[in-house]
């Protein structure tokens, strides 16, 4: 893995006032991303827009395609030409996206797609807010794997994660998901950009050996095998079929076996290394508040209060909500009393959480249907009665 | 012979016979519109290592595998957005786009019509057997009216597109269409195609013996080819409003359309040329721009030399 600081013509360095989708924008400049295929969606359009704006002067190429799936299309096409590449959408694009996510997963091709949730299902609610595609994107697109998905919870971690979202697409060589949510896309904060040299970015893993020995694929469950880029020489093949090291077709139950474990096993077996979690008052916690993206922004309100009350509450803030983090909540689970999940869907993280409780805690799920965010009164109730 | 390499003999070092034998039926066409690619990118002296190649899914999806060129084997129908892709990326490629009917202009119809008018700098060559083979003999948007096929067991009472007057319709800069029967008539189309910049489209009509011909009680392999004799209509500049083809119709074949038109990249750059002024820097210069640049950037130091 080589780390290289920022290309600077990408980094647009000090302090600014932007919505989330702009911040996504901005990350993803700064992480040396040139290619951009997208289509409007609301709430995430302003990334579009913004990617479209600053295109021109940083030497990077925007495409606005016809649908969602022409343009994760593009995006494995663009990869494999050689750049870094990402798009944008909402819950109706994201839907359509699956088809070429899965084509992206099965070819090990590295790119960052931003889910700016909205309600659903179907059109919903287009202008307001959800966190309703979290078992999407863990498993929306057809057939076995693994991934990652990151959720900010602020502009400045739209910014931040996506920068992470690239590197982790690199090193694992994975589709990496930013979900967040309509009110962190259209929240206007202060976001600090760093300078270039201060960015830390992972280049891509280009393969530089001898042309005969070049293989597009490693089988070992970790994710780093060099790529190569067309135009270079190496008479690469991808495809989607079950396939071989040289990237050929092997259509048995034995190869897609060990396709399978290692595009599984890259991401679950590096769980430890790619898992980050953001826990405040957590020593002496005996309740536990599970949060992630805008909900626990909420949540801070709701333990704050709780405190007043002389409860002892924690929160564990899920920064990398996908691979979920099952040992920490094994953990915690022979620990404290209850672990209260509230998020703006019918229940789909909680099902983590009381998978890997078994049992062990109370596991508390505190539902929105989406449109709004949580009123922080209604965690602070399921807080209180937790702890009775 | 490790098997990044291989064998020399017909196509030479540009098909990768280690994958042989190939998964085509007996009579079918795919094979010979592969030859003719294969000569025609040999007749152009590109470097193939500039070559890319795209496929979708189908019978012809799978000419991306068996090519010895940068290749991806794509979902169904979304060869051309890939291949968007990989040329805006890395302008320097010429990319291709290999598709049957079906892949083409039934999944894929939309991003057909959207490259056509974007003129995006891609080669399209559409393997037309009238039928999804892969899948069993569907009717596709191209079979024939009155056509049997396994999901118009009755015969097809759809109307069929007629894939030139579409592509030229969309915005094609390129358009021809033959059927495999004229292999050096296809050779100089796509020789043509790869040398063009902009959307270049050609149709090559082929049998699908296996189930196409079959169902249709119409004979093997070489009785298509000799239909395809006695039918076809060379008619270049034909107006392509006139080129749909009935149940065992005449085939009207030829060069249709060939105008030049600024591509989607021209285009880009010329746009942001203009915003941003002489510190703009093309994006995605193509080797010979480049190559003219600094012949030219040599003659400018001469003179004043």
């Amino acid at each position: 893995m080589k780390i290289v600081a920022a290309d600077p013509k990408g980094v647009d360095a000090g302090p600014h006032f932007m919505d989330g989708d702009h911040a996504i924008a901005e990350g993803g400049l700064a992480a040396g991303c040139r290619f951009f295929a997208g289509y409007p969606i609301t709430p995430s359009t302003e990334t579009a827009e913004r990617f479209a704006e600053r295109a021109p002067e940083v030497g990077a190429m925007f495409i606005q395609m016809e649908d969602e799936i022409a343009s994760v299309a593009a995006l494995i096409g663009g990869a494999w030409g050689g750049q870094k590449v990402m798009t944008v959408t909402s819950g109706p694009g994201f839907s359509l996206m699956m088809e070429n996510i899965g084509l992206a997963v099965m070819t090990e091709t590295p790119m960052v797609i931003a889910n700016v949730q909205r309600g659903g299902p179907s059109t919903g609610l287009p202008t307001l807010t959800a966190q309703q595609d979290m078992m999407q994107a863990r498993y929306g697109s057809h057939g076995d794997y693994s991934i990652i998905a990151l959720s900010p919870d602020s502009p400045q971690e739209c910014f931040d994660l996506t920068i992470e979202a690239f590197n982790l697409s690199e090193i694992y060589r994975t589709p990496v998901f930013i979900m967040t949510d309509e009110t962190v896309g259209h929240m206007h904060e202060k976001v600090v950009i760093p300078p270039a040299d201060q960015i830390r970015v992972v280049e891509r893993n280009l393969y530089q050996g001898p042309k005969e020995d070049f293989r597009p694929y490693g089988f070992d469950s970790q994710g780093d095998h060099p790529m190569a880029r067309a135009g270079d020489g190496y008479r690469f093949h991808v495809t989607g079929l079950t396939h071989n090291e040289r990237g050929y077709p092997v259509m048995t139950p034995e190869q897609n076996k060990i396709v399978l474990t290692h595009l599984i096993e890259k991401i679950n077996g590096n769980a430890d290394k790619i898992i980050r979690l953001d826990e405040d008052q957590m020593e002496d916690a005996e309740v536990v508040v599970l949060s992630y993206g805008i909900t626990s922004r909420i949540a801070v309100k709701a333990i704050q209060d709780a405190r007043k009350k002389g409860l002892k509450v924690g929160s564990l803030r899920l920064i990398t909500v996908w691979p979920f983090c099952e040992e920490k909540i094994r953990e915690l689970a022979k620990k404290v009393k209850a672990i209260v999940v509230p998020e703006i869907n019918y229940g789909q993280m909680v099902r983590e959480v009381e998978r890997c409780a078994a049992g062990q805690c109370k596991v508390v799920s505190v539902n929105h249907c989406g449109g709004a965010v949580h009123d922080p009164q209604v965690i602070l109730n399921a807080i209180e009665e937790s702890c009775r | 012979m490790s098997e990044n390499q291989t064998a020399p003999g017909k196509g030479g070092n540009m098909l990768r016979l280690e994958r042989m034998p190939h998964i085509w039926c007996p009579g079918c066409g795919i094979g010979s519109v592969v030859t003719s690619f294969v000569e025609a990118v040999k007749r152009s002296k590109l470097d193939q290592d500039k070559i890319a190649i795209v496929s979708g899914i189908g019978c012809s999806g799978r000419v991306a595998g068996y090519v010895n060129l940068d290749s991806l084997h794509s979902t169904h129908g979304r060869a051309i957005p890939v291949a968007t892709g990989l040329k805006l990326a890395n302008p320097e490629m010429k990319v291709v786009v290999f598709s049957g009917d079906g892949d083409l202009t039934g999944i894929g119809g939309n991003h057909f019509i959207h490259a056509a008018r974007r003129n995006m700098d891609l080669l399209v060559i559409c393997v037309n057997n009238f039928t999804y083979g892969m899948t069993g003999g569907q009717v596709t948007p191209t079979t024939p009216t009155s056509a049997n096929a396994s999901t118009t067991p009755y015969g097809n009472y759809e109307y069929p597109f007629s894939l030139p007057f579409l592509a030229d319709a969309a915005g094609a800069t390129y358009v021809a269409r033959w059927t495999s029967l004229h292999s050096r008539n296809v050779i100089q189309s796509i020789e043509e195609g790869l040398q063009k910049r902009g959307f270049s489209f050609i149709e090559v009509i082929t049998p699908c013996t296996t189930l196409y011909l079959r169902r249709n009680r119409l004979g093997d392999g070489v009785d298509a080819l000799q239909h395809y004799q006695d039918n076809s209509i060379l008619k270049h500049g034909a107006d392509t409003r006139e080129t749909q083809i009935d149940f065992q119709g005449k085939i009207v074949v030829g060069k249709f359309v060939d105008r030049e038109k600024p591509t989607y990249l021209d285009a880009v750059n010329k746009c942001n040329a203009k915003l941003i002024g002489d510190d703009y820097q093309l994006y995605g210069k193509t080797i010979p721009e480049k190559e003219a640049e600094a012949e030219a950037k040599k003659q400018e130091g001469e003179a004043k030399a």
